[in-house]
């Protein structure tokens, strides 16, 4: 892998991969959900989509097909740290995927109307969401963790400032934010490395540089006691979630939590655009045999992260049809002191430290996937992060693991939330 | 690079498709059997779904406690699949761990022990996950297209998780016997992609499967599918949610209809490239009113469904159905432009390389492939049977089957009709 940096600030990534003719560029900015003032929740989501929507030189009616002519996918995603961009097509196609990307940075048009009418595609992907209890759950759970720290508001914003803000806030937002130096460019895939960057160059070297940018520093200060929600909505089935504030990526603990979840709920790996895909192997796992084997919840997952600052590891359980979320949760709550109180096994590190071993190589089978991971510990934490991972969950101990639960499961660091249905017509 | 896989088959019947691969060191194994839902027992929907969550839980030599100690200490996540017409079990290994994993697989195919108290335990899971698509304005609109749209007891209208009170009232010698009754060797492609040589493959195959001697199972035929004579609209009001999901559609075409690849270029323009489409253009990009819209073409051993699809705010649903009516109608009245037509073809061509980049993605394309007898070839034939298309193959495709007149609309979220008086 090659590293660069542009006279702008640019950051560049370059990997070869020559197991088929293929190329996945992504851009990626450091600008997600948490550095959003209130009053602007949602507005980094909301810009990506205005990201799609033309450019100086990429006509309205010319985004359409743009990289589909070389059968091509683009998406993009807006997290609580990041916001990025992606393009996979046939290697053919590196100049046009440098083309829109070096668009994207510089020259979106943000008109009126595209801006209008985004507004209501936002808020029905909002509404959509809420559809699912699980999701509504999970966002107020997370609004309930968090007291000081914008991690607390949804990457979607909420709902009134989606019906207020107005197109000077997102281009503002977006010019400041959208700069070279604010920025990390990943290629990947059937390239010759010296060729790529000359390429990059080209498209991106006479972007100007914004001025410097201060993210918000704001500290969750630590929670004193466990807080608790509950949803009373119209609904068929209960859900249960349980969030433990967590180590930052760079933090001594995370990778030992990460071991922790692999152990409770089975190993997920790192990747959040892939890893979620493919449940994870948890058959044997503490809490599933706690949950799910005794007829207690229909399914149960955890939920880690790497994260720039500390975030949550969240815990979920479906109640079974006739099951109280009570019951569940004493169950769930049982597990994790234990865990508290007497650490893993030493078969359980073996064996968590084996899963994660399998996904990471699962996370790393395509171009796009290989790009992604790149881009997101670049953005995040660094590239060294990303590298050392599999180094760093084989040396992980009994006794830090212990130490990890210690510290992130104690009552008084966890917010528990019920989705408790009312029965519906 | 054409696929090129090996394929060949076993004395007892079964067959077996493999491609080597070494983009990571690992392996996708991927065991399909025709036993879908389909085959489920009269009057007893969902058994087939209820199997799939039960078969991976104790063999005749193998408890449920092994079966979960022998998937996860390798990182082993095993998926069981039912769709109509197959019954799947797939998973992705390291490739070390290949032999004994599809030891472990064909064991669970061949040798369920179906214990009682591993399906009590997966009932409970079944059911309340029939309760969570009852929440579920999306899978309400599609189920209920389904139904509508094949009628009468046909098995594609079929909800494939059975319903509560017939899932509760399955017994083990049910499951046993739709398992004697369904799975056989001459049932079974086994698809195996990744960092493994091809003969070694076939040498562990043999031996794990080749003792496998059950007797072919018996033709399921399809009933036949009749076209909508008219126009339905069912609203299924959901007041505790948020946002409306539409379904709207059509009986279409089997896959093997010399006409598959003119439905298949005619869906995309019309519902999928790009964001969705011309779909797409008018309903998410002009008039802002839904996140998603798209639509998708289902073609299968009888004639699959094409069905649009979108999540649109109560007040617009109106609205987003009067559009999918008049892009239903301009489709058919004035057809796809010539460009329209070399876009998808294009986009359908060159995505064929990212379609094929991963273990778990090619297994899938030679499963497809194998079930529908497409032939070995087939992915380097595609692009040929793509460009045969014509611009009025697509269009003929179009006003094959769709028509405002004939369609089946379904509502489900907060929305109820208005009483007028």
């Amino acid at each position: 892998m090659r590293a660069t940096r542009l006279d702008n600030g640019l950051k560049v990534l370059i990997q070869e991969e020559h197991t088929a003719p293929l190329a996945s560029v992504w851009c990626w900015y450091k600008v997600g959900s948490k550095d959003e003032r209130p009053g602007l929740t949602g507005v980094s989501h909301w810009c990506e989509h205005m990201n799609f929507k033309g450019t100086t030189n990429i006509p309205r009616d010319q985004v359409k097909g743009i990289i589909e002519q070389y059968g091509g996918s683009w998406n993009g995603y807006t997290w609580i740290d990041q916001t990025t961009y992606l393009e996979t097509a046939t290697s053919d196609a590196l100049d046009r995927m440098l083309f829109i990307e070096a668009e994207r940075m510089a020259s979106c048009l943000y008109h009126p109307d595209d801006c209008e009418s985004e507004r209501t595609v936002i808020i029905s992907e909002l509404q959509g969401g809420e559809n699912d209890p699980d999701q509504l759950l999970d966002q107020e759970l997370t609004a309930t963790a968090f007291k000081a720290h914008p991690y607390r508001h949804p990457t979607i914003g909420w709902l009134p400032d989606l019906q207020t803000m107005t197109r000077e806030d997102l281009y503002g937002y977006y010019r400041r934010f959208y700069v070279p130096n604010n920025a990390t460019l990943v290629i990947v895939g059937d390239v010759d490395t010296e060729a790529a960057l000359r390429r990059a160059e080209h498209y991106f070297g006479a972007i100007q540089p914004g001025a410097a940018i201060e993210r918000l520093r704001t500290l969750e200060p630590d929670q004193t006691g466990e807080r608790r929600l509950t949803i009373r909505q119209g609904g068929t089935t209960a859900y249960l979630k349980v969030g433990y504030h967590a180590p930052s990526a760079t933090e001594r603990d995370f990778f030992p939590l990460l071991i922790l979840d692999a152990v409770l709920t089975g190993a997920k790996g790192l990747n959040l655009w892939s890893s979620f895909r493919t449940p994870p192997p948890q058959r044997s796992a503490r809490l599933y045999r706690a949950l799910v084997e005794r007829g207690l919840a229909s399914s149960v997952s955890g939920g880690l992260m790497p994260t720039e600052d500390p975030f949550l590891y969240t815990v979920s359980a479906t109640a079974n049809e006739g099951t109280p979320l009570a019951s569940v949760e004493a169950a769930l709550l049982e597990v994790m002191a234990n865990v508290a109180l007497h650490g893993i096994t030493d078969a359980e590190l073996v064996k968590a430290k084996a899963q994660l071993r399998a996904r990471l190589v699962f996370d790393s089978d395509s171009v796009t996937n290989i790009a992604h991971q790149l881009g997101y510990y670049d953005t995040i934490a660094s590239v060294d992060l990303f590298t050392s991972a599999p180094a760093r969950i084989a040396a992980v101990t009994l006794e830090e693991a212990a130490t990890a639960a210690r510290a992130v499961f104690p009552s008084a660091n966890r917010t528990i939330g019920w989705f408790d249905p009312l029965p519906v017509g | 690079m054409p696929l090129n896989p090996v394929r060949t088959r076993l004395d007892n019947g079964a067959s077996l498709l493999v491609k080597q691969t070494t983009t990571t060191p690992a392996v996708a194994i991927s065991l399909s059997l025709r036993a879908g839902s389909i085959a489920d027992p009269a009057g007893l929907p969902g058994m087939t779904w209820l199997l799939s969550r039960v078969i991976d839980r104790g063999t005749d030599t193998r408890s449920a406690a092994d079966i979960a100690e022998e998937l996860d200490s390798r990182g082993i996540t095993l998926t069981v699949i039912v769709t109509r017409h197959a019954f799947s079990l797939g998973c992705r290994c390291l490739a070390d761990d290949f032999e004994p994993v599809l030891a472990l697989l064909a064991d669970i195919v061949m040798s369920p022990s179906l214990p009682e108290e591993e399906i009590a335990t997966r009932k409970g899971e079944v059911i309340t996950s029939i309760r969570q698509d009852d929440d579920n304005p999306a899978i309400r609109a599609t189920e209920t297209l389904m139904a509508l749209l094949y009628p009468a007891g046909h098995p594609y209208g079929r909800r494939t998780k059975g319903s509560i009170g017939v899932v509760e009232q399955m017994t083990r010698d049910q499951l046993a016997r739709l398992h004697a009754r369904r799975f056989a060797p001459s049932e079974l492609t086994a698809v195996i992609v990744g960092d493994v040589d091809p003969v070694r493959a076939g040498d562990v195959t043999a031996r794990v499967f080749g003792g496998w001697k059950n007797p072919a199972a018996a033709a399921l035929p399809v009933p036949p599918v009749v076209p909508a004579a008219a126009r339905q609209r069912v609203v299924i009001p959901m007041m505790n949610k948020a946002q409306a999901d539409v379904a709207y559609g059509f009986t279409a075409i089997s896959r093997n209809d010399p006409a598959y690849y003119a439905f298949w270029l005619m869906n995309v323009a019309f519902g999928q490239y790009a964001i969705g489409g011309r779909l797409g253009d008018s309903i998410r990009e002009r008039q802002g009113m839904a996140y998603y819209v798209s639509s998708s073409l289902d073609a299968n051993v009888a004639p699959g469904p094409l069905s649009i699809r979108a999540g649109v705010s109560p007040a617009n649903v109106d609205r987003a159905i009067a559009s999918i009516d008049e892009e239903v109608s301009r489709l058919t009245r004035d057809g796809l432009t010539p460009k329209e037509l070399d876009e998808s073809r294009r986009y359908l061509i060159g995505s064929i390389p990212r379609s094929l980049e991963t273990n778990a993605a090619i297994a899938n394309f030679l499963q497809v492939e194998e079930f529908f007898g497409l032939g070995l070839d087939y992915d380097a034939r595609l692009p040929d049977l793509l460009k045969a298309v014509t611009l009025d193959d697509a269009n003929a495709a179009a006003r094959r089957v769709l028509d405002p007149d004939r369609a089946t609309v379904v509502i489900a979220g907060p929305y109820e009709d208005r009483v007028i008086g």
